[in-house]
């Protein structure tokens, strides 16, 4: 690992640069790579952004008995293109006694800030990352939460009372749930020992665990709210069409709406990618190291940038099934959700891992039992302490469950079902039938 | 119709918490023209007004200038979800008036297309209403069914949406050649159609949250207001015209009436779910017992009522949907007057959400079912 965080290219570019180019190994190191990696991290965010409206066109119409986009291209393939052509030539219409400068920006922020945590996101092993800075996790947590400022900008400037309201439901939501995604991710680190996100991705790869299996409870409560974060269905609240029209963004059109849109779909990446780094292992497969002992480390390294976006798109097939599924929950509902649910879940988890932790380290030397090699900067268990702690983290769910019920069960919504009154068939007594009254003076 | 305040442009938000707010009349979920100017306290509603009238194109005016077959088509016009059901009212309070006797194969026809009617209505309904609260995938399986509906329609009338069902004295014609094989079909794949419906919304955690308890109008209030309908009846009063005065060939079949105990929306939901259960089964029925003969009556060249007034109303899918007529022996109504269920319904918006979010208004809206057509006239 080369200094700076920034890591080195692979042998073969890196001569190509050095050699052909003439260029110092510094200047690779530091400023080529760099760009390069970035550049095709940017481009392939962007096509994604265009590449995703046309897969959830797709997948929706696959649920919903009907085509979706046919005529562009073979099967609808270059929609995206056109759509893209469309509203870059769209007039940029900006209302009268809007905030201008605010509202020439505000579409900035929310892209600059779901593109900028790309920076930390560990596709790959080795080049696969840009930059593999210590506090990768919390650069995401902390980047994502200035894209909420950008809703609120959006609405407030938009001199609209529908995108006024978009806005004050955003911040409220966003910063509700951030703290559930932040406290969900605690657990995990107990185990990671690191806060850098490739570190984590590492971690699991020495534990030999996904920590999915240590922390179940803490994926679930990271997705949703990580789809309450990105104000996808059916937490869409800040752009909720049937209410208001389309929330922050109702008076942007053009190229500003689209980059709403394309900074909607990269935050879903950011999402699915930090889900897929710190509870599905990363880049790890079982037996796909064995083509990196076998010598051939530069296909190892791109095999692994594949199973990241397979295991990613899983995820983000997800976003568009819960999408097209569920009904939007309400504002107060979401607010119910969010601060009686998920983080007294998140905190519940943490508690939860930190017991299973100390009995894991009790459990060290109880009748010869080896549970853990060392506690050095964290845990590092045994194949024993493994299996205990994953029977802890299934063990979790279910004294969650118990203890959130408990919570909650005076809640008017807690048991709506029992609510549920049946309707009753009745069959009132027949009147006498509507006659024409001529005919029946006859 | 009460009226709200409108703060006036020198009282800034600050110092003024409330906010009014316009919904519509162009607005995704107002189900039309419908202007709804609300009143906000951050997100609650506090008080609210309908404007109405965006859609008017005075036709009760215009009823007393046209001859009486001249006036169906207007009727389609009205309640333009439900044109079989607002034409058939048309046609029998005339038919009534002259003491024509319609032939009882004519009476099953028509009992069969106005409850295909009403199922489309309520399907449209449940596409519209689901996608208010978000669902979105519910609109194009429930539209994807009012297809099979519209069909018929457009095989037996020519027309999907405004068809002039009917003629004063009878149908314009017998129905077609393999009828009975199409509606059977349709009747015979729509329960499994309804349950996927009920798969997708009637357990939900969230469709319960956004359903249950909201809208709650109680029966005193609901018969106070003259509510009819799904809305009246989801509040638990039994009223049907189909009962109480049965028209057509209702005298004859055997059905039951669904009501709710609560009056909200989660019981109007289910209301509407089961009345469309009920249609299948007086379609069934109809289908079964349909007599041969002529669909129509022996009807005078020229269309005179007696001079006098006369009022009949039936069923639609909305509410009880009447006409009072006022004829004076011509060949032209004096006077006509519609009894538009969704204008009458939609007084009870105001007492519904009050007290409510946002987000409840449209489901609200939604609940009650309404279209402008009708309401503005």
């Amino acid at each position: 690992m080369s200094p700076f965080a920034l890591l080195a290219p692979p042998e073969w570019l890196s001569q190509l640069l050095s050699d052909d180019l003439g260029l110092s190994q510094h200047a690779i190191n530091y400023v080529v790579f760099p760009f390069i990696q970035i550049g095709a991290v940017v481009t392939g965010i962007a096509v994604w952004a265009a590449y995703a409206t046309y897969l959830e066109r797709k997948i929706s119409a696959f649920m919903q008995a009907r085509l979706g986009p046919m005529r562009v291209g073979p099967w609808g393939l270059l929609q995206p293109i056109a759509d893209a052509l469309k509203l870059l030539t769209k007039e940029d219409i900006r209302p009268d006694k809007a905030d201008t400068y605010i509202f020439f920006f505000a579409p900035f922020i929310s892209v600059a800030a779901a593109f900028i945590v790309f920076a930390v996101i560990p596709f790959g092993p080795d080049w696969g990352v840009i930059t593999d800075v210590n506090i990768g996790l919390l650069l995401v947590l902390a980047v994502s939460s200035v894209g909420v400022l950008a809703l609120i900008l959006a609405g407030w400037s938009s001199n609209s009372k529908y995108a006024l309201l978009g806005g004050l439901r955003s911040s409220a939501q966003m910063v509700s749930y951030e703290v559930s995604m932040g406290l969900a991710l605690i657990g995990a680190l107990m185990f990671a020992r690191t806060l850098s996100l490739s570190g984590i991705v590492l971690a699991q790869g020495h534990d030999s665990v996904w920590y999915v299996f240590y922390q179940p409870l803490g994926l679930v409560i990271f997705l949703i709210s990580g789809i309450a974060e990105n104000n996808r269905a059916p937490f869409d609240l800040p752009e909720a069409e049937s209410e208001l029209v389309a929330g922050f963004h109702t008076e942007y059109s053009g190229m500003r709406w689209s980059l709403f849109f394309m900074a909607e779909y990269a935050a879903m990446v950011v999402v699915s990618a930090v889900a897929t780094a710190v509870y599905l292992g990363g880049w790890y497969l079982p037996f796909v190291n064995r083509i990196d002992t076998a010598g051939y480390h530069g296909l190892y390294v791109f095999v692994c940038l594949l199973i990241f976006l397979a295991k990613m798109a899983v995820l983000l097939y997800l976003y568009f099934w819960f999408r097209w599924t569920f009904p939007r929950y309400r504002y107060d509902q979401l607010m119910d959700l969010g601060w009686k649910w998920m983080i007294p879940a998140s905190l519940l988890n943490i508690t939860l891992t930190a017991i299973a932790v100390f009995v894991v380290q009790a459990l060290d030397g109880w009748h010869g039992l080896r549970t853990m090699y060392s506690m050095r900067g964290g845990v590092d268990l045994t194949p024993a302490g493994t299996w205990i702690m994953i029977a802890f983290g299934i063990l979790s769910v279910f004294l969650a469950l118990a203890v959130l019920s408990a919570i909650n069960w005076r809640t008017r919504d807690f048991n709506l079902k029992k609510q549920r009154r049946q309707i009753r068939l009745v069959s009132p007594p027949k009147g006498a039938p509507a006659v024409a009254p001529a005919a029946a003076s006859e | 119709m009460h009226q709200v305040e409108v703060a006036t442009t020198r009282e800034t938000l600050l110092e003024n918490p409330e906010m009014v707010l316009n919904m519509g009349p162009q607005h995704p979920s107002t189900h039309g023209v419908l202007r709804v100017v609300l009143k906000l306290d951050g997100e609650t509603v506090i008080d609210l007004d309908c404007d109405i009238g965006y859609l008017h194109r005075g036709m009760e005016k215009i009823a007393e200038n046209r001859l009486y077959p001249m006036i169906a088509p207007y009727w389609d016009r009205l309640d333009y979800i439900a044109a079989v059901s607002n034409g058939l009212v048309w046609v029998e309070t005339v038919e009534q008036m002259m003491g024509l006797v319609v032939p009882p194969r004519a009476h099953y026809i028509r009992t069969v297309l106005t409850e295909l009617n009403r199922i489309a209505s309520h399907l449209l309904w449940l596409a519209t209403h689901g996608l208010d609260i978000g669902s979105f995938t519910v609109l194009l399986w429930a539209l994807r069914e009012r297809e099979e509906i519209l069909k018929i329609f457009e095989r037996q009338f020519g027309a999907r949406l405004t068809c002039h069902a009917w003629r004063i004295g009878g149908m314009p014609n017998d129905a077609y050649e393999g009828f009975t094989q199409d509606v059977t079909q349709f009747v015979n794949n729509f329960p499994k159609r309804l349950e996927e419906y009920e798969a997708l919304l009637s357990e939900n955690r969230i469709w319960l949250g956004r359903t249950v308890g909201i809208g709650v109008i109680s029966a005193a209030d609901a018969i106070d207001i003259g509510l009819s309908g799904p809305a009246l009846r989801g509040s638990g009063v039994a009223y049907d015209v189909r009962k109480s005065r049965p028209y057509a060939a209702y005298a004859d079949l055997d059905f039951d009436v669904p009501v709710g105990e609560n009056g909200d929306t989660y019981d109007r939901y289910l209301v509407r779910l089961e009345e469309m259960r009920q249609s299948r089964r007086i379609i069934m029925q109809a289908l079964k017992q349909m007599p041969d003969g002529a669909v129509n009556a022996k009807v005078p060249k020229v269309i005179k009522p007696p001079a006098g007034d006369y009022y009949h109303s039936i069923e639609g899918p909305k509410g009880e949907i009447g006409c009072y007529l006022v004829a004076d022996g011509s060949s032209r109504p004096a006077r006509v007057r519609v009894r538009p269920p969704c204008l009458i319904n939609l007084q009870a918006l105001r007492q519904m959400c009050i007290g409510h979010l946002v987000a409840d208004v449209v489901a609200i809206i939604g609940t009650l079912d309404i279209v402008l057509g009708e309401i503005d006239r």
